[in-house]
C-alpha cells in the first residue's frame, strides 16, 4: 500500500467543492421545506377517513415509498420532459424526485403523529367550535410537532444523503464536483475520501441531535 | 399531450429488462448474505468489545449509515483499486460496498434486539454457570432475533432499492439496463415507466409481507424497532 | 331546596323533540324529548350504556342524530328537508360555539398554559383581540377560583384543579347552555367536591345546565329537573325527590338500590 496520500490537490480545487457543497445544501433544503409542506396535506389525507382523498394519497405514498429513489430521479430527467411542454434541467428533475420522494415519507410521519394523539383533543377542540383546520393547526400539530420531530430529522439526513444521487443527472452538487474535479486531477482516492468526511461532518451532528431528542423526548417534560 | 404511447417495444426486449432484474436481486442477496453475520459481529463488538474495539466499531458503523451510498461505491470502485493496486470491476465493487454498507445498519438492528431483552434472562442464565458466549448463543439472540425479524426484512427492503446506485459504475442491474433500452429504442418514458413498475412490484409485495408479519408479531407482542 | 334561583327565566334555552341515534344496527337513543328552560339545571342519571352521553353529544352535534329536532334559543338546528333534517358542517361549527362542553377526562390543551386554554376559543373561534381574550381568561380563571395558577401547564395542575380548568374554558366562551359529561368521574373521592363546588356556585348564577353524573347527592341538591334514561329513553323524569327520593318506575328504583344512600358532596372551601 504505497499510496502517497496527499489532500494538497483537494484544497487547490475548494472553490469548486464549496460550490458542490452549497448546491447539495440548496437542493436538499429545497427538497425538505417542499417535502414537509405538501407531506402534511398528504398525510392529513390518509388520515382522514375520506375515500375520495385517502385512496388517491395511499397510492401516491406506496408508489414513492416502493421505488428507489434513484429510479425517481432518473424518470423525471429522462422520461418526464417528453410529455411536459417545457425543459428539465438535472436541479428540476432531482428536486422533482427528491421531494416527492420526502412528501411520501414525511406523509406517513405526519399520519403516525396524528395518529398518536388522542381523541379528546381533537374533540376539545371541536366542542369550543374549532373548525376541523383550527382544531389540527392550534391544538393537534403543536403537540404532534414535538413528538414528529425526531423522525423528520432522521428524514432530513435521509435526504442530504440521497441528494448525492443527482450527481447521476450531472447536477453539480458536491458528489459531482468530486467525481469531475477527479478525473482531471488524478486524485480519485483523496477527491472521494474527503467528500465521504465533508457528508459525513455536516450529517452526523444532526444524527446525534435526533437520537438525543428520540430518547430525551420533550425538553419541558410536558407530555 | 400529443404523445404515442407504444409498449410493444419496451416487451421487445423485455429479456434485457429481466435480466437486470436479476442481477438486481443478485447483488441484493450477496449483500444479506455478507452483510447479515459482519452486522452480528460488529454489533457484539459494539456491546461487548473493550473500549478501544467499541470506540472504533462504533465510528465505522457511524460513517457507514451517515455517508451517501454512493460516495462509498465510488470510494471502492475508483478510489480502492489504486490504493491496492488491484483491478477491481463493478460486480465485485458493488458486492463489497452493499455489504459493508447493509452490516452498519443490521449491526444497530441486532443490537436493539439484544438489548431488547430483559436482563432478568442474562440473569437467569448466569444462575444456572451458563458463561456470556452461551448466553448470548442459547439465550439472548434466540429471543433478540425473532424480534428483529421485521426491521430485518425492512433493511433488505431498503438495501435493494439502494442497490439501483451500482448503475452508476455501469453494473448491469435494472436501472442500467432500463437506461440502455430506452437509449436503443427511444422510448425512454414506456421503459423507465415498465423498470419502475417493476421495481414497485417485487419492493411492494416485500413491503406488504413484511407489514403483515409486523401486525401478525405486534399483536403478540414481541417486536422491536430499531 | 332546588336552588332557589331565577329557574323562571325568559323561555326555552333548548328544546329536543323525539331524538334518535343509532351506530349502525344499535339503536342508542329511542326518541327523547326535552325541554330546557333558561337557568334551569337539569341532572341526567342512568345506568352505563343507557345513552346519556350520546344525548349530549348530539346536544352539541359531536354527534349527529339519525332524526329528530333540536332547537337552540327558540331556533331549529338544520333545515327541513325531505323528511329528515340537513345539518352543514359550517353551522354546526358555529353552534358549539354557543354550547360549552365539559368532558370526563378534561381534555386540555397540554402545550398550552392554563391563561391559554382559557383564551384559546375566544381568541381562535369569536376572533376577539389579545386585550379582551385576556381580560375574558383571566376573569373565568377567577370565577372557577384559579387565576393563580394562569401561567402553569396543565400537567402541573391536580385533576380537580384541570377539571375546574376546562371547566373555565367552557365559559369563556359565554354559552347559552354547559353540558358535562361525567365530570367528576375521572377524579379521586377527594377531589370531586371542589368540581361539584364550582358547577353548583354556576347553578346558582342563573347557567343553564345539563350534567350527566353519578353524584346523586349532588344531583339533589343542584337540579331542578332529573331525567332517569334507561335504554336509549327517558322512563322517569320530575323534581328531585321525585325522582330521586319517592320514585314510580321500578327500573329507576333498581338503579338507585344499586348505588346505595347517595353521599352530600361536602362543602368546601377553596
Ligand atoms: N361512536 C360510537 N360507535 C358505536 N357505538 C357507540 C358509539 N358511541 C357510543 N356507542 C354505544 O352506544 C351505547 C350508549 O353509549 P353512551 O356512551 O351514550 O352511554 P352512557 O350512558 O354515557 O354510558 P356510561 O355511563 O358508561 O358513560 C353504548 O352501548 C356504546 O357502546
Ligand atoms: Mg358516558
Amino acid at each position: 500500500m504505497g499510496h502517497n496520500w496527499d489532500f494538497s490537490s483537494v484544497f487547490a480545487s475548494r472553490a469548486l467543492l464549496l460550490q458542490g457543497l452549497e448546491n447539495t445544501l440548496i437542493l436538499g433544503a429545497t427538497c425538505l421545506a417542499l417535502g414537509l409542506f405538501f407531506g402534511l396535506f398528504v398525510g392529513a389525507a390518509r388520515f382522514s377517513g375520506r375515500a375520495w382523498l385517502y385512496f388517491p394519497a395511499t397510492v401516491f405514498v406506496e408508489v414513492f415509498r416502493n421505488t428507489p429513489v434513484l429510479v425517481q430521479i432518473m424518470w423525471f430527467f429522462f422520461a418526464f420532459p417528453i410529455i411536459v411542454p417545457f425543459q428539465v434541467d438535472a436541479f428540476t428533475a432531482a428536486a422533482i424526485g427528491l421531494t416527492l420522494n420526502t412528501v411520501a415519507f414525511s406523509s406517513e410521519i405526519y399520519r403516525a403523529g396524528l395518529q398518536s394523539l388522542a381523541r379528546g383533543q381533537w374533540e376539545a377542540g371541536r366542542a369550543l367550535g374549532m373548525s376541523y383546520w383550527q382544531q389540527m393547526f392550534r391544538v393537534i400539530l403543536p403537540q404532534a410537532a414535538r413528538r414528529m420531530l425526531p423522525a423528520f430529522m432522521n428524514r432530513a439526513v435521509e435526504l442530504f444523503k440521497m441528494t448525492s444521487l443527482a450527481s447521476v443527472v450531472a447536477y453539480g452538487e458536491l458528489m459531482h464536483q468530486a467525481k469531475v474535479v477527479s478525473t482531471i486531477s488524478f486524485n480519485p482516492i483523496e477527491m472521494y475520501t474527503s467528500v465521504a468526511l465533508i457528508f459525513f461532518a455536516v450529517l452526523f451532528p444532526m444524527t446525534v441531535f435526533a437520537r438525543r431528542f428520540e430518547t430525551r423526548g420533550d425538553p419541558r417534560g410536558r407530555s | 399531450m400529443g404523445y404515442e404511447w407504444d409498449f410493444a417495444v419496451v416487451f421487445r426486449d423485455f429479456d434485457l429488462l429481466l435480466l437486470g432484474l436479476v442481477n438486481t436481486l443478485k447483488v441484493t442477496g450477496l449483500a444479506l448474505l455478507f452483510g447479515v453475520p459482519l452486522g452480528l459481529a460488529l454489533s457484539l463488538a459494539r456491546l461487548y468489545g473493550n473500549f478501544a474495539a467499541r470506540l472504533f466499531v462504533g465510528l465505522v458503523i457511524e460513517f457507514l449509515r451517515t455517508t451517501p451510498p454512493i460516495a462509498q461505491l465510488f470510494w471502492f470502485f475508483f478510489a480502492l483499486p489504486i490504493l491496492i493496486g488491484v483491478e477491481i470491476d463493478p460486480f465485485r465493487a458493488s458486492v463489497l460496498t452493499f455489504s459493508l454498507q447493509s452490516s452498519a445498519f443490521f449491526a444497530e438492528v441486532f443490537r436493539a434486539g439484544i438489548q431488547s431483552v430483559e436482563a432478568g434472562q442474562w440473569e437467569a442464565s448466569r444462575a444456572i454457570g451458563m458463561d456470556r458466549n452461551e448466553t448470548l448463543r442459547r439465550v439472548i439472540l434466540p429471543q433478540g432475533v425473532k424480534r428483529m425479524i421485521p426491521a430485518f426484512l425492512e433493511r433488505a427492503i431498503e438495501l435493494m432499492k439502494t442497490t439501483t446506485l451500482v448503475s452508476a459504475i455501469s453494473y448491469a442491474d435494472l436501472l442500467y439496463q432500463a437506461n440502455s433500452v430506452a437509449q436503443s429504442t427511444y422510448r425512454t418514458i414506456e421503459v423507465f415507466s415498465v423498470a419502475a413498475g417493476m421495481y414497485f412490484v417485487v419492493i411492494f409485495a416485500c413491503s406488504l409481507g413484511v407489514r403483515r408479519l409486523e401486525r401478525r408479531m405486534a399483536r403478540s407482542g414481541e417486536t422491536v424497532m430499531n | 331546596m332546588s336552588g332557589g334561583r331565577g329557574a323562571d327565566g325568559a323561555g326555552e334555552a333548548l328544546r329536543i323533540e323525539d331524538l334518535r341515534k343509532s351506530f349502525g344496527d344499535l339503536e342508542v337513543l329511542g326518541g327523547v324529548s326535552l325541554s330546557v328552560r333558561r337557568g334551569e339545571v337539569v341532572v341526567v342519571i342512568g345506568a352505563s350504556g343507557s345513552g346519556k352521553s350520546t344525548m349530549l353529544r348530539c346536544v352539541n352535534f359531536m354527534e349527529i342524530p339519525t332524526s329528530g329536532k333540536i332547537f337552540l334559543g327558540g331556533a331549529l338546528v338544520g333545515r327541513e328537508r325531505g323528511g329528515g333534517i340537513e345539518y352543514r358542517e359550517k353551522e354546526l361549527t358555529r353552534l358549539r360555539a354557543r354550547v360549552g362542553m365539559v368532558f370526563q377526562h378534561f381534555n386540555l390543551f397540554p402545550h398550552m398554559t392554563v391563561l391559554q386554554n382559557v383564551m384559546e376559543g375566544p381568541k381562535t373561534v369569536l376572533g376577539c383581540d389579545g386585550e379582551e381574550c385576556r381580560r375574558r381568561g383571566n376573569l373565568y380563571l377567577d370565577r372557577v377560583g384559579l387565576a393563580w395558577k394562569a401561567e402553569s401547564y396543565p400537567s402541573q395542575l391536580s385533576g380537580g384543579q384541570q377539571q375546574r380548568v376546562a371547566i373555565a374554558r367552557a365559559l369563556a366562551m359565554e354559552p347559552e347552555i354547559m353540558l358535562f359529561d361525567e365530570a367528576t368521574s375521572a377524579l379521586d373521592p377527594e377531589l370531586v367536591g371542589e368540581v361539584l363546588e364550582t358547577m353548583k356556585a354556576l347553578a346558582e348564577d342563573g347557567m343553564t345546565m345539563i350534567i350527566v353524573t353519578h353524584e346523586l347527592g349532588f344531583a339533589y341538591t343542584v337540579a331542578d329537573r332529573v331525567l332517569f334514561l334507561s335504554g336509549g329513553r327517558v322512563l322517569e323524569e320530575g323534581t328531585p325527590s321525585e325522582v330521586l327520593t319517592f320514585p314510580r318506575e321500578e327500573g329507576t328504583r333498581n338503579f338507585l338500590r344499586g348505588h346505595g344512600t347517595f353521599r352530600l358532596p361536602e362543602p368546601r372551601l377553596d
